[in-house]
């Protein structure tokens, strides 16, 4: 029972942290039905963020978060600006390759920048504790509360603020919100900043929990977390918290019976299982498209 | 449609100029298939610095005394292969066909090494790989007999497994131990299977055995599952860039037992990614700074003026894999691949910085002796020697 | 007076071009007349062409974005590989050759089938993941089955793919994509990306032209497959994962989707530049990343979205000569 017990808070932990990143996912799809692919990359850069900061400047932890938050919510905003927003009325898929060519660029740019993997220096010490004989760190407790707080946090925004309702507004209809007189590019710029400030988090948070950190990490968990927003209804914030939660269990769990090897196979297979029977996603409500 | 005729033409004249862009040049060829992006740029570079420094030397005193008095400069043709298999062999191919090197250095890594190797003996090329201990690297596994071509500058997994089964046996008395490794890379597997065997053999006792595949991170499951089993030691027969994380999860989750490791531990980023939790752990190794002959002793100190850092095995075993195909050339005495690889097969006794190497008639495989490291206070310390 | 090279050619001349192109190629190799690196270049241009025109195929013509062209590629290598070595190691080249080929593209486009059946209910954004599922479900179960050497790979493989079959193999492609295209089925195809609803409305069998689509597609894709792996000679599952896949997705979109023409430009660019840039290292994957995100920036359609060489195009589809005045 206490593996059990054991392995369910590595699933949690690891599901927080892939929710953190499929939220991005979710909210840039849900305003501009774009799939941002470089999220993912995004997400990488923000742990090196950190390891800069932290060589420079050693900052406590909450420090440590807010800044990295605040630069790979800049950094969202300026590729934004840059690549996505002229793409804004051309086909979809040009979108979508300038997000995967955005995305190469920042992996292979890190890359010959730190050839070799870094080891992130520890924002605290971590106390372990015996609990019922599961194995506690506050590390742990810190990454899930951190990450739960966020998604509240954001859970609340977009239900209860305006600029949440903005949003919400847009991803309903956007030809003619603009009309209504709320401002677009700006709601938009927004939703990014939010997205990549929650990657950013986890950005900090994944390189506290597995701090040798390499510039080509961004692309197994960013198309994971993508995969997690996607099982979860993608556009749907909820949705996305679920549907990493859901992975997150279903790596931990498969690893524990089977091999490792079939880990990747159980997940994918899952997914495309979901996707047959919920062609939408668990959460995720089929788009009325009007002919 | 003209600019795309215009692209196209602009398209022609690139391809053609790359086509000609081997020209021949009077020097000799030697090819480095080595990795310097990817998992494990730090074996690379090490193989990397020691080459260029052991043929600086050779060029600086005119070159490799060939035939009639012929003295020819070694040029170094370095290409990255991603410690990815598939580049391995795709580099393999453009040194050996297009750029015509007498012989290739590297892979390192056993799983590039044993694709490369396939290709270097179809090419009928020679090969020395400094570093890959796996048996496949220089054996036809098709019809089980020693690669021709295929040699290497180190000691093999089979004799490594001895070593470490012995030593955690003997030397530190310990009759459980568990195992986390790679099952989708070559060396971590073999090296796994083989500690498995030959600790069993011996009187040991396996308790744990649990996998992962390349490029995971987070190993709790397993680590959870080798806790519930108590082991004496774990063995982690993975490469440096991969033990610091499950070291770290591992003392996370309460394990304190003792690390031992193989010679994918051997570069000293490892002490700089792994840190406290790698302290105290013990390795198998080629090469150790602290027990050098007077040959070694003079290497440490030319590379360390050199680099800025004291040399690992990867540096030492490239050293001496440059010097034997030196060796080689001068005994052929021509710039020619068979040639050289008569040679080599036929040469009885060159001391190098890691040992004396001798190949026996059909093999590939030097007999090397081992030594086993302990991490201690941040550094690489001496424990023992082991003898063929 | 319109440019010789904008209207259809006269006949025969395509025809004409193209035997001598392929003795050029027998030429080569028989006499070895040039450099290795160059011929090694070539069959990777000529594997690139295939790959790339079969993908535009599915995300060009019809309008999907598909990933998951690496797994088709797998299938067909991997298949192939078991075929020339371990099933008819026996036999001559000469017919064993193309028969593992043949066999690699059958399992692909018999997968590909599977893929068309479920794009029956789902499109658009969630078909793409559905194709990155069963890049990821195809990779993964190639890495469990030890009999092709599981994740450690396969070693062995014959050098058996010559210039000359790279190039029969990429003529073959470009015919019969060619022929699809502008056939009625082709139509079809284009009509569904278009809109499929009014195209179902017209009496379109917009089921037939998808599965038309992904067959063909992941046919040739498989074909790709088995060069690669007999020009490689050594293959292991993490060649075709999600890297793998996006470089075909570049290939295609920088050339242009829908486009014959297109598809070799793109090909053939990104083959050159990735030669060519070698000597940048790391660098050079963010410099082609880079042109690629300019490139959509300018035009997002591709060098050649949706427009064709002529010579490409059959000669019917040419409006009947008029009279000079």
């Amino acid at each position: 029972m206490d593996y059990f017990a054991q392995q369910a808070i590595n699933a949690v932990q690891l599901g927080s942290i892939y929710a953190l990143i499929a939220l991005g996912y979710s909210m840039v799809y849900g305003v501009l039905v774009m799939i941002n692919f470089a999220h993912g990359d995004v997400f990488m850069v923000s742990s090196f963020f950190c390891f800069l900061l932290l060589l420079v400047l050693p900052v406590p932890f909450v420090v440590a978060l807010i800044i990295v938050m605040l630069a790979t919510a800049i950094l969202g905003v300026a590729i934004e600006r840059l690549a996505y927003r002229p793409l804004r009325n051309a086909p979809r898929v040009s979108a979508i390759i300038t997000a995967l060519g955005c995305g190469l660029v920042i992996q292979n740019t890190t890359l010959s920048l730190s050839p070799y993997s870094q080891r992130m220096p520890e924002l605290f010490k971590p106390v372990t504790r015996q609990f019922a004989g599961v194995t506690l760190s506050s590390l742990q407790i810190l990454i899930i509360g951190v990450s739960v707080g966020l998604m509240i946090a954001l859970d609340f925004f977009i239900r209860k603020t305006r600029y949440g309702m903005a949003m919400r507004a847009i991803a309903q209809d956007r030809i003619s919100v603009p009309l209504m007189g709320v401002p677009v590019n700006q709601i938009i710029a927004m939703t990014f900043a939010i997205g990549a400030a929650l990657g950013g988090a986890a950005g900090v948070l994944y390189a506290s929990a597995y701090p040798v950190i390499s510039a080509t990490m961004g692309v197994l968990v960013g198309w994971k977390a993508f995969v997690a927003a996607v099982i979860g209804g993608i556009g749907n914030v909820r949705g996305a918290v679920l549907g990493a939660y859901v992975l997150g269990a279903v790596e931990v769990f498969t690893v524990t019976v089977l091999p490792s090897t079939y880990r990747d196979l159980v997940v994918y297979s899952l997914l495309l299982v979901i996707l047959i029977f919920k062609p939408y996603g668990l959460l995720g409500r089929p788009a009325v498209q009007k002919v | 449609m003209t600019n795309t005729l215009r692209f196209l033409a602009l398209l022609l004249a690139a391809l053609v100029t790359a086509g000609c862009g081997s020209q021949k040049s009077d020097a000799v060829k030697v090819g480095m298939n080595i990795e310097m992006t990817g998992d494990i740029p730090a074996v690379g570079a090490s193989s990397k610095n020691a080459a260029e420094m052991f043929f600086e030397k050779v060029n600086a005193a005119g070159g490799i005394p060939l035939a009639e008095g012929k003295k020819k400069k070694v040029e170094l043709v370095v290409r990255d292969n991603g410690a990815k298999a598939d580049q391995a062999a795709s580099v393999a191919q453009q040194l050996i066909s297009s750029q015509d090197v007498v012989a290739m250095v590297g892979p390192n890594s056993s799983a590039c090494a044993i694709p490369a190797g396939e290709i270097a003996e179809t090419l009928k090329c020679v090969m020395i790989s400094p570093w890959s201990t796996n048996p496949k690297t220089t054996m036809d596994t098709t019809a089980n007999v020693p690669k021709r071509y295929v040699f290497r500058g180190c000691f093999t997994d089979p004799f490594q497994a001895i070593v470490l089964a012995k030593f955690v046996l003997n030397n530190l008395g310990a009759k459980k131990a568990a195992i986390l490794y790679d099952v989708s890379s070559e060396a971590p597997l073999g090296q796994a299977t083989l500690f498995k065997d030959t600790f069993t053999a011996n009187g040991g006792e396996i308790v744990a055995s649990e996998t992962f595949t390349t490029g995971d991170k987070d190993f709790s499951a397993q680590l959870t599952n080798i806790r519930a089993a108590n082991p004496d030691v774990i063995f982690l027969p993975t490469y440096y860039n991969d033990v610091p994380l499950i070291a770290q999860q591992a003392r996370r989750l309460g394990i304190t037992t003792t690390f031992i490791g193989s010679d994918a531990w051997s570069s000293p980023e490892i002490i700089k990614l792994g840190g406290a939790d790698v302290e105290g752990s013990y390795f198998c190794n080629h090469f150790s700074t602290q027990i050098a002959t007077d040959e070694a002793k003079q290497f440490v100190a030319d590379y360390t003026a050199k680099y800025g850092q004291a040399p690992d095995d990867v540096a030492a075993l490239t050293y001496d894999a440059c010097g034997l195909i030196a060796e080689a050339l001068k005994e052929g005495g021509k710039n020619d691949r068979e040639a050289l690889r008569e040679a080599l097969a036929k040469i009885r006794e060159y001391k190098g910085v890691t040992g004396t190497f001798r190949f026996e008639p059909g093999s590939g495989d030097p007999l090397k002796s081992a030594v086993v490291l302990q991490i201690k206070d941040g550094a690489f310390q001496w424990v023992t020697n082991a003898q063929p | 007076m319109t440019r010789w090279f904008k209207q259809p050619p006269p006949r025969g001349v395509l025809l004409a071009l193209l035997v001598a192109g392929l003795a050029a190629c027998f030429a080569i190799e028989q006499f070895g007349l040039v450099d290795n690196y160059v011929r090694f270049v070539l069959i990777t241009l000529g594997i690139n062409i295939i790959l790339c025109v079969s993908l535009n195929l599915v995300n060009g013509w019809m309008g999907e974005f598909s990933v998951g062209h690496a797994g088709f590629m797998a299938l067909g290598a991997y298949l192939s590989a078991c075929v020339s070595v371990k099933w008819l190691g026996w036999g001559n080249p000469l017919w064993m050759f193309p028969l593992a080929v043949v066999a690699g593209g059958l399992l692909a486009g018999a997968v590909g089938f599977l893929l068309g059946l479920l794009s029956f209910k789902t499109r658009g954004d969630y078909l793409a993941i559905i194709t990155l599922a069963f890049l990821m479900i195809v990779k993964s179960g190639i890495e469990n089955i030890p009999y092709v050497g599981g994740p450690r790979g396969f070693l062995g493989i014959g050098n058996h793919t010559t210039l000359l079959w790279t190039a029969v193999w990429t003529v073959l492609t470009l015919w019969a994509i060619r022929n699809l295209v502008y056939s009625r089925f082709g139509r079809g195809i284009v009509a569904v990306r278009e809109d499929e609803i009014a195209a179902n409305a017209m009496g379109v069998d917009t089921r037939k032209a998808k599965l038309a689509a992904f067959v063909v597609s992941s046919f040739f894709g498989g074909v790709a497959g088995a060069l690669f792996a007999h020009q490689l000679q050594f293959i292991n599952p993490s060649v075709f994962d999600i890297v793998k896949s996006t470089e075909i997705l570049v290939m295609v979109y920088l050339g242009g989707i829908g486009s014959l023409g297109g598809s070799i430009l793109g090909a053939a660019a990104f083959t050159i530049l990735a030669q060519v840039l070698q000597p940048l290292g790391t660098w050079r994957m963010v410099i082609l990343p880079l042109i690629l995100v300019l490139l959509m920036l300018f035009r997002p359609r591709g060098i050649m979205g949706m427009r064709e060489f002529p010579w490409f195009v059959p000669r019917r589809e040419f409006p009947a000569k008029e009279d000079k005045k």
